[in-house]
């Protein structure tokens, strides 16, 4: 565990004033709970595709699903829709984005705007698939699925840099 | 049309009382605290304070006119309304509001901000109704017997607290700014804004937050050796997730369930949010349902595509979690004018995400020379500030900035400095120096120097 040091200073103080007890600093309301019981909030899918559901896609199977779920907004081709682009040459997924699994995670959480959590987890490697083809970066037939999606690499895989550091 | 219409100066500030023949000397006393400190008016602080060195009757200079005879009004006559359940601002007030900016109208407009109204407020405290909002999908009405939060993964024991649960822990209190990375963009933009001053740097707010030291909870839950980061996610309907790294969540994070005294409003994310001291707005996640300890960050898009910050060189800069050190003069800027010439008091706010503000620097002749002002007391680590400086405006055009340093000696750049650095269009982090431009007429506008 990296903690800062001065923080193991203040817990080995306190740990001094009240015990070795972990929650002796609160009243140790939780419950327990299970990874399973989690599972429908867990949603999150990492880079190294850790969160991925099974199933897949292709961008084939996921054109006419955009042009009836997203291209209202985001323009058929995803570069002139009222809510902004998706492909282009302007700062886009194609452009931009370091991960394809960012996309996966986002379109889960977030998309479509008015009824986000409505598509299936097929439908998502399609639309995943499809956002990705209008961009140029998967075949039309490609299939994407847990182990395919993390191994697709962005044109900007290597743009960012972290500018995190502790003090 | 402007969404903000422009009020008159506050008459407080503008009344010129009766020079009486009594006043003249205090008023040839007060001539010595009248000292020019910088160009372009700048006066010294006991131009309004210092006992019986300042001014009588508060300001001597301009016309004086009869105030003529008092009339006693219908409300001094008959009784007036009863308590009530939650108390109102006055219906004098309700032009006071925040000001909604929705970029997509008609499509998504739950994706959507609304700025605090800067320079109708004084002191360092937004009221909890006019904090700054900034929503990916609207506001959830969340029912607060349902909500919990979650706090699992790389924990030796995954545990969920109901908000009651929470609400039971011990607390703590602190006076904290907020403030969004993408607040001041319009600095970044080609040409000076013509919006008023709310519009350009009102993605900010203050309010003294309450609630339980993640910490605690932490230690309950037990990370793990592999935990580094926790991705924290919201119960909106754009579950917004971001990583955060876990010394901060250890140092001085809070799970905020009151907001200057009362529960958190819905738009500030009842019944709980995660509180980052300093950190941009983004991160201190609303809605708080669930904590996440993990090996590494997510890469969500609200840390890779948004929130990242495109350099000139062509990289992007990820996790750039503090606010730069900043100010911003809201008394007089765009949108709140000048009536006629004399003596003001130039106010505003000043933060920093690294601690305290340690100087603010004034200057009413474009930055030719500049002034210390007065930093309201007390100047709190990672909260707003309020300066203030008197100022004798001679009517003429007037440049206006302010510059604040922070206690780890970081000075707000100028706005060249700061493009310098990033791309062109790079919207994030902008804590450039403001200038306000003062027309003869008394109008305000937002310039570059
Ligand atoms: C009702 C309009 C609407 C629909 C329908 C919609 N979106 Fe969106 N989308 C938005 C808005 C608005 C945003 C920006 C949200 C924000 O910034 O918080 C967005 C953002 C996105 C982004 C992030 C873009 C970026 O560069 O950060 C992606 C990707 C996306 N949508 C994909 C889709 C897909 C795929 C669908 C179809 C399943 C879809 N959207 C349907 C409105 C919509």
């Amino acid at each position: 565990m990296r903690r800062p040091a001065h923080l193991a200073a203040f817990l080995l103080i306190v740990g001094c004033a009240t015990g070795s007890d972990p929650a002796a600093r609160g009243p140790a309301l939780g419950t327990d709970i299970d990874e399973a019981d989690l599972a429908v909030w867990n949603i999150d899918v990492r880079p190294d595709g850790v969160g991925l559901p099974p199933g897949s896609g292709s961008a084939a199977e996921g054109e006419p699903l955009y042009a009836q779920r997203c291209a209202h907004c985001h323009g058929i081709d995803g570069t002139d829709g009222p809510a902004g682009p998706l492909a282009g040459e302007d700062v886009t997924v194609g452009t931009f984005w370091p991960y394809a699994t960012t996309l996966f995670d986002y379109l889960r959480r977030a998309m479509p705007y008015e009824a986000p959590g409505s598509l299936t987890d097929d439908e998502l490697y399609a639309l995943t698939a499809h956002v990705l083809h209008l961009n140029g970066i998967v075949g039309r037939t490609a299939r994407l699925d847990r182990t395919t999606l993390p191994a697709v690499v962005m044109p900007n895989r290597q743009g960012f840099r972290s500018d995190w550091k502790p003090r | 049309m402007d969404p903000c219409p422009r009020p008159a100066w506050p008459t407080l500030l503008t009344q010129r009382p009766r020079l009486k023949p009594s006043d003249a000397v205090g008023y040839h006393a007060a001539m010595r605290d009248l000292t020019a400190v910088a160009g372009g008016g700048l006066l010294h602080r006991r131009a309004f304070l210092g006992g019986a060195l300042a001014i009588p009757g508060g300001l001597v200079l301009g016309s004086a006119a009869l105030a003529g005879p008092l009339v006693d009004p219908v409300w001094s006559h008959r009784p007036g309304a009863l308590p009530r359940g939650y108390g109102m601002p006055s219906p004098a007030e309700g032009h006071v509001a925040r000001i909604p900016f929705t970029p997509f109208p008609g499509i998504a407009p739950g994706a959507a901000a609304s700025f605090s109204p800067l320079s109708r407020l004084r002191g360092r405290i937004t009221p909890n109704g006019l904090h700054f909002e900034r929503h990916h999908s609207g506001v959830p009405a969340i029912d607060p017997g349902k909500h919990v939060l979650a706090i699992h993964g790389r924990v030796k024991r995954p545990l969920s607290f109901r908000v009651e649960d929470l609400l039971r822990y011990p607390t703590v209190t602190r006076q904290l700014f907020l403030e969004c990375a993408g607040n001041s963009l319009l600095q970044a933009a080609p040409e000076p804004s013509e919006k008023p001053c709310a519009v350009i740097h009102g993605l900010v707010s203050c309010s003294e937050w309450t609630g339980v030291p993640l910490s605690v909870l932490l230690d309950e839950v037990g990370p793990t050796e592999e935990a580094h980061w926790a991705i924290a996610e919201g119960a909106d309907a754009a579950r917004m997730n971001r990583s955060v790294p876990m010394e901060k969540l250890f140092d001085d994070a809070l799970i905020a369930l009151y907001q200057n005294g009362e529960r958190l409003r819905p738009e500030q994310g009842y019944p709980l949010r995660l509180l980052l001291p300093g950190w941009e707005g983004n991160t201190s996640v609303k809605w708080l349902r669930r904590l996440e300890l993990a090996p590494g960050p997510v890469h969500s898009r609200e840390e890779t595509a948004r929130y990242s910050d495109r350099l000139a060189d062509g990289k992007a800069l990820q996790f750039t979690f503090e606010m730069g050190v900043k100010s911003v003069i809201t008394h007089p800027s765009a949108g709140l004018d000048l009536s006629g010439s004399g003596l003001y008091e130039l106010s505003g706010i000043c933060w920093s995400g690294a601690g305290r503000v340690r100087r603010v620097e004034v200057s009413a002749d474009g930055g030719a020379s500049w002034a210390d002002a007065e930093l309201e007391a007390p100047v709190l680590s990672r909260c707003l500030a309020r300066f203030r400086i008197p100022w004798h405006w001679q009517g003429g055009p007037a440049l206006l900035l302010s510059r604040a340093t922070d206690e780890t000696g970081a000075t707000q750049p100028s706005r060249d400095v700061w493009l310098e650095r990033y791309a062109p269009a790079q919207i994030y982090h902008c804590n450039a120096i403001q200038a306000w431009q003062v027309e003869p007429s008394g109008r305000v506008r937002a310039a570059f120097t």
